[in-house]
């Protein structure tokens, strides 16, 4: 019953997702349908706490954290293809934020400022390794997951002569609905991107950054921008997710799984439509919820099977796979009239 | 002044001058030709003036303001736009779009939505490849690509345009498109460089030519100079 409810709300989910990509196309029919349809959904999922069971939506919390670091994290890498693999690092400095700031701030404060943090981290990042291209990039934002747990740990146990700490913990509705905020800000954050030229700029810096930038794109100053929009989320979702451990430390907060599981995530959904990424997340988080509770053993086993098998038979992933099997059915109509 | 001006132009790779010490002006309204054989620095000289390459030593001048150094976004807000040798469209995206970008970003003045629209699809009717707008720009063919990249050029309202081998790969009918392509951007009044290998074209729409040879300018001139000077026609065929 419980899972009938969650499911009914990611659906609400990948609805909202599919909702963006339909509101940047050009010819809209049913708009109020549509647009209905994304009120209904929106109230399903904001309400949750109030007729779900409080485990639904601890569920549904941790499922939006994956949720966030994925689409925030194809916002840049999707188009440019720059996989950078720092997403763990940035949910991380949210995370120790709400660490030293939660107990002395209100929650909203310490969410807001974990963004910034982060920011400011993917902007001194983003000038330091934009330059960088391919696999130099992904070893280098894979090191500074790396190289701020150290350097943390270091200094907790040279300075404050401890390991970890405590955390200010808030309610786990108040989670739900910071998490769910964060996420539909998200939302309409990358709607605006992609509707503005500087979508379009990000997707031909992917497809040929020289050729971009001798049409006037500023390349640097956009990858940085978007780079650090991009960190905003994902920091700011650490900063809330925090709260609901007890205790953490710097092998807890900048788990690198965080960083490979948004990838997987949206390589499994397919990254080419806006509700690609959403599809993915939002599967693998639940099973990953499931499995991590029924059969522990075997759930990072499954991932590793599922990716091997997307990588191989749906380089599209699943929209892509969506794709292909409505033009194998418009084709046989073709042919049968 | 000149439109374009270069003082003493160089660059080294490594222990190779692959330019050196050139000196060049192109005016308002020509069509200026850039010859000579394979690996003589005719593209790099592109890439100095296009800022992919910072020229030592050397100056550039665009409009009697120094341009040396300033970062290729720059250079093509300025005013000076390039094709390339290799294409360089942005293959996985709509030919419209590959336009857009050109117009949206490509001048100080940004346009609108609306109106970077508008420039695109008659710049598309001007390259005719108005028919194509929406295909993936990697499923055009070689000769299309290459009026793409023009198209796409042209969107950025360039005073000076500079053409990497239009031509290459081409058959004849495509080559004689797409001289008439070249005159009627001269018309518009915009002042072209290119480099080509096609000499039957060189000759016909060029109003004077440099010659490089191993990264040194060895002749300027009119298509007939050129054509009759004997250190350019030992170069090309030997002594």
């Amino acid at each position: 019953m419980e899972d009938l409810m969650v499911i009914i709300n990611l659906l609400a989910l990948v609805y909202l997702g599919w909702f963006v990509d339909w509101t940047l196309k050009q010819n809209k029919s049913k708009i109020w349908l549509f647009s209905g349809l994304a009120l209904i959904m929106l109230a399903i999922l904001s309400t949750l706490p109030n007729y779900g069971p409080t485990y639904s939506y601890i569920m549904m919390s941790g499922i939006l954290m994956y949720l966030i670091l994925t689409v925030s994290w194809t916002l840049f890498s999707g188009p440019t293809g720059y996989i950078s693999l720092a997403p763990a690092a940035f949910f991380g400095v949210g995370i120790y934020t709400s660490a030293i700031l939660g107990k002395d701030f209100p929650v909203l404060v310490v969410v807001i400022f974990g963004g910034l943090l982060s920011v400011v981290l993917a902007a001194i990042v983003g000038a330091l390794t934009l330059r960088l291209k391919g696999i130099y990039f992904i070893v280098f934002t894979f090191g500074l997951v790396l190289l701020i747990s150290s350097v943390l740990l270091w200094y907790e146990i040279r300075f404050t002569g401890t390991r970890g700490r405590f955390i200010t913990t808030a309610n786990n509705d108040l989670i739900y609905y910071v998490m769910l905020g964060i996420t539909v800000l998200m939302f309409i954050t990358s709607y605006f991107l992609k509707r503005s030229k500087y979508g379009l700029a990000l997707q031909s810096i992917g497809q040929n950054e020289e050729a971009a930038a001798h049409m006037g794109i500023n390349v640097t100053a956009v990858k940085i921008a978007v780079f650090s929009i991009s960190a905003i989320f994902m920091g700011m979702a650490g900063a809330i997710m925090a709260m609901k451990w007890i205790y953490l430390d710097p092998y807890s907060a900048f788990d690198p799984f965080r960083s490979f599981l948004p990838v997987l995530m949206a390589i499994f959904g397919g990254m080419k439509q806006f509700y690609g990424p959403v599809l993915g997340a939002v599967i693998l988080a639940f099973l990953e919820e499931k499995l991590l509770t029924e059969f522990p053993y075997y759930y990072k086993l499954s991932f590793g099977i599922v990716l091997i098998l997307v990588i191989i038979y749906l380089p599209d992933g699943l929209v892509g796979l969506g794709q292909k099997v409505r033009a194998w059915f418009s084709r046989g109509k073709i042919a049968l009239t | 002044m000149h439109l374009l001006e270069g003082e003493g132009v160089s660059i080294h790779f490594g222990g190779l001058a692959a330019v050196s010490d050139v000196s060049f002006y192109i005016d308002q309204g020509e069509v200026l030709g850039l010859i000579g054989p394979n690996g003589a620095g005719k593209t790099t000289l592109f890439n100095l003036i296009s800022s992919c390459y910072v020229p030592r030593p050397g100056i550039l001048k665009f409009k009697g303001k120094n341009i040396t150094g300033m970062s290729p976004y720059k250079i093509c807000r300025l005013g000076i736009a390039r094709t390339f040798q290799t294409v360089k469209i942005f293959a996985n995206m709509p030919v419209i779009d590959n336009v857009r970008i050109g117009s949206l970003f490509g001048n100080t003045r940004s346009p609108a939505s609306a109106e970077a629209n508008q420039q695109s699809i008659e710049l598309l009717e001007f390259v005719g490849l108005s028919r194509v707008m929406n295909t993936p720009a990697r499923d055009l063919t070689l000769a299309n690509q290459k009026r793409l990249e023009v198209a796409r050029a042209l969107a950025t309202k360039p005073e000076l345009l500079m053409l990497d081998e239009l031509m290459a790969g081409l058959n004849p009918t495509e080559v004689a498109q797409a001289m008439d392509l070249v005159r009627q951007i001269r018309d518009k009044g915009i002042t072209i460089i290119m480099i080509e290998h096609v000499m039957k074209a060189i000759m016909s729409v060029c109003g004077r030519i440099i010659v490089l040879h191993h990264g040194q300018k060895i002749a300027e001139g009119t298509p007939q100079e050129i054509a009759n000077s004997k250190t350019v026609i030992e170069v090309y065929l030997g002594e």
